[in-house]
């Protein structure tokens, strides 16, 4: 394999599935202009792959959807962790838990597939990924043409310069990050701002009906199928700011839920704000996950980001992997409902 | 006939959006009053942001405020708020006046004719129509540097299209939905482009970034074809075209 005899290694894409792009902690500051923030849609899996490389939590890093991709190391070997749902991974033909740190070496690949389970996966590097920043960071986001390569998503061919690279591992260890292991289920909110624009009963069926992620969401939105719910005066309202998690009702009554390459400001009423704790939980949900929403206060709200906020605070544990642990059982066990790595 | 007085304004309510962002709203309408007590409030605390503010997003009728609530509690962003609207002397200076040159040529303004049709008018009545008008910026959204402009001539308040059209050139300036707007980054559009401005609104490698804030207000100034290729050749070099006045 030819490749940089010198000067810095190179992250080559081997294969891209459509749906890969780069991700720092996201682009704030300029939300006034217009600018979407971006950036992960899982902020926690995304600081966990970091932070198990020693490098800083928003970092830029590879966001994997279910298209899956393939890398490999030319010029050098890199270190790189890999964390978010539960992803196939495997490293030079080696099948390897969902969580993981290893030294890629050179003339060997690391393929990321959908899995189980889990809609994202982040793949961070040791070291820096070398791509300029736009407005601050490098972000991508599609929609606008900004940030990572070009503002488009990564394509096979593409290489990554690692600046201050290193290669330390060796030999593949799990991450022990049990904040990832977040069971689908009920999600948080914050009614508001505008749950006045239903009548109580609405805002009281929101929150007792199932609702099933749809297929079509992306990046931008996670789309929700149920039964419509019922606008008290209209669904057209004066555009305000939109945070993020903002859950807009449009005319048709299904709820959406606004996610990270979401417009900073618009039109459609907003019933409720998932919490910044489970905004990342949800977007893991794949098309089907069924969930519900409780209704929590700003407090409670405020708290549960304050313990996520101490999970990532110290060092992120490695641990050998054992052999047995690939089997199907280490795979099943891994972020189901009742899946806890011990 | 006799108008009502104005309703005097209320204190501003305060919504959470979620436990990292606040929206004080002032108003639920398109208004230049509310718009301007927005950009005042957005001003004050830009001039003297409390701890934890992250970034403000003016709207039409409210500020958006986000902040880490780990660092900035919400009662104390709150009493922040509360404190800057009721210093006195806190209120904006007026917006800014920019001369945006305009090509109305229906080579460069795709839609003008069908536009026109739809109002009723002639096109180059339309593109008098709205080159004769001074336009407030009320906000930013959509896009990035897509601003949204009040102050469209009743003649030109046509809805939007049933469905996008194809995207639209960069400095597309365009009308829908009682409103006008100028294009940047090419996207597909339910709004009608009437004109082609050379100036960019938004240019990641100039300084200023962005060039309008939103409380300024636009005029557009026609310019014929052989102009536009002149001033968009200077524009791409990263001048800007566009006349302004304080």
């Amino acid at each position: 394999m030819s490749g940089a005899a010198s000067g810095p290694p190179v992250l080559r894409i081997a294969a891209a599935g459509g749906g890969a792009t780069l991700q720092d902690r996201g682009r704030y500051g300029a939300m006034r202009y217009g600018i979407t923030p971006a950036g992960p849609m899982d902020p926690l899996a995304h600081a966990t792959a970091n932070r198990a490389l020693g490098n800083p939590p928003g970092a830029t890093a590879i966001e994997v959807g279910l298209g899956g991709l393939t890398v490999a190391a030319e010029g050098a070997p890199l270190d790189v962790a890999l964390a978010g749902g539960a992803f196939r991974i495997e490293g030079d033909g080696r099948a390897l838990p969902p969580a993981v740190a290893l030294t890629l070496r050179p003339g060997t690949t690391l393929s990321i597939r959908a899995g189980r389970s889990g809609a994202w996966c982040y793949l961070a590097v040791a070291g820096r990924i070398d791509v300029p920043p736009v407005l601050g960071s490098t972000a991508t986001h599609t929609r606008s043409r900004l940030g990572g390569l070009d503002g488009r998503a990564l394509a096979p061919g593409d290489g990554l310069t690692v600046a201050e690279a290193r290669a330390a591992l060796g030999e593949p260890a799990m991450l022990r990050a049990p904040w990832l292991d977040r069971p689908p289920g009920t999600i948080r909110v914050v009614l508001g701002p505008q749950d006045d624009a239903f009548a109580p009963a609405e805002v009281a069926a929101f929150l007792d009906r199932d609702w099933t992620v749809s297929p079509r969401g992306d990046r931008m939105a996670c789309f929700l199928d149920g039964t419509p719910l019922v606008h008290a005066r209209g669904h057209d309202i004066v555009s305000d700011g939109v945070a993020p998690g903002a859950i807009q009702v449009p005319g048709q009554g299904l709820p959406i839920v606004l996610m990270a390459d979401r417009q900073p400001t618009g039109g459609y009423p907003k019933i409720a704000t998932v919490i910044g704790a489970d905004l990342g939980r949800l977007a893991q949900g794949q098309a089907g996950t069924r969930l519900r929403f409780r209704a929590v206060s700003h407090a409670e709200a405020v708290e549960a980001r304050r313990a996520e906020a101490a999970a990532l605070e110290p060092p992120v544990v490695l641990e050998p992997v054992v052999r047995t642990a690939f089997s199907s059982e280490f795979l099943l066990g891994r972020n189901l409902i009742d899946g806890v790595v011990g | 006939m006799t108008t009502p007085d104005p309703e005097p304004p209320g204190p501003p309510r305060f919504l959470d959006a979620g436990e990292a962002a606040l929206v004080v709203e002032f108003g639920a309408s398109v208004d230049p009053a509310i718009n301007d007590r927005v950009l005042a409030l957005d001003a004050a605390l830009a001039a003297d942001p409390p701890p934890g503010l992250a970034e403000t997003v003016p709207t039409y009728r409210s500020l958006m405020i986000h902040y880490d609530p780990l660092v900035l509690a919400r009662d104390a962003l709150v009493a922040a708020v509360e404190d800057r609207l009721a210093r006195r002397g806190a209120l904006r200076g007026r917006g800014r006046l920019w001369t945006m040159p305009c090509c109305y040529d229906p080579a460069l303004a795709e839609d003008i004719e069908e536009a026109a049709a739809l109002a009723g008018l002639a096109a180059a009545k339309l593109a008098a129509l709205h080159a004769g008008a001074a336009y407030r910026v009320y906000m930013y959204g959509f896009a990035p540097g897509f601003a949204y402009l009040g102050g469209l001539p009743e003649a030109l308040a046509l809805p939007r299209r049933p469905s996008p059209r194809p995207p639209h050139p960069p400095g597309a300036v365009m009308i829908g939905g009682g409103l006008a707007a100028i294009g940047t980054v090419p996207m597909p559009t339910g709004w009608y482009v009437v004109g082609r401005t050379p100036e960019r609104l938004f240019a990641p490698e100039r300084a200023p970034t962005f060039l309008i804030e939103s409380g300024d207000t636009i005029r557009f100034e026609p310019v014929d074809a052989a102009a536009f290729a002149g001033l968009e050749r200077r524009a791409a070099a990263g001048e800007v075209v566009a006349g302004r006045a304080a």
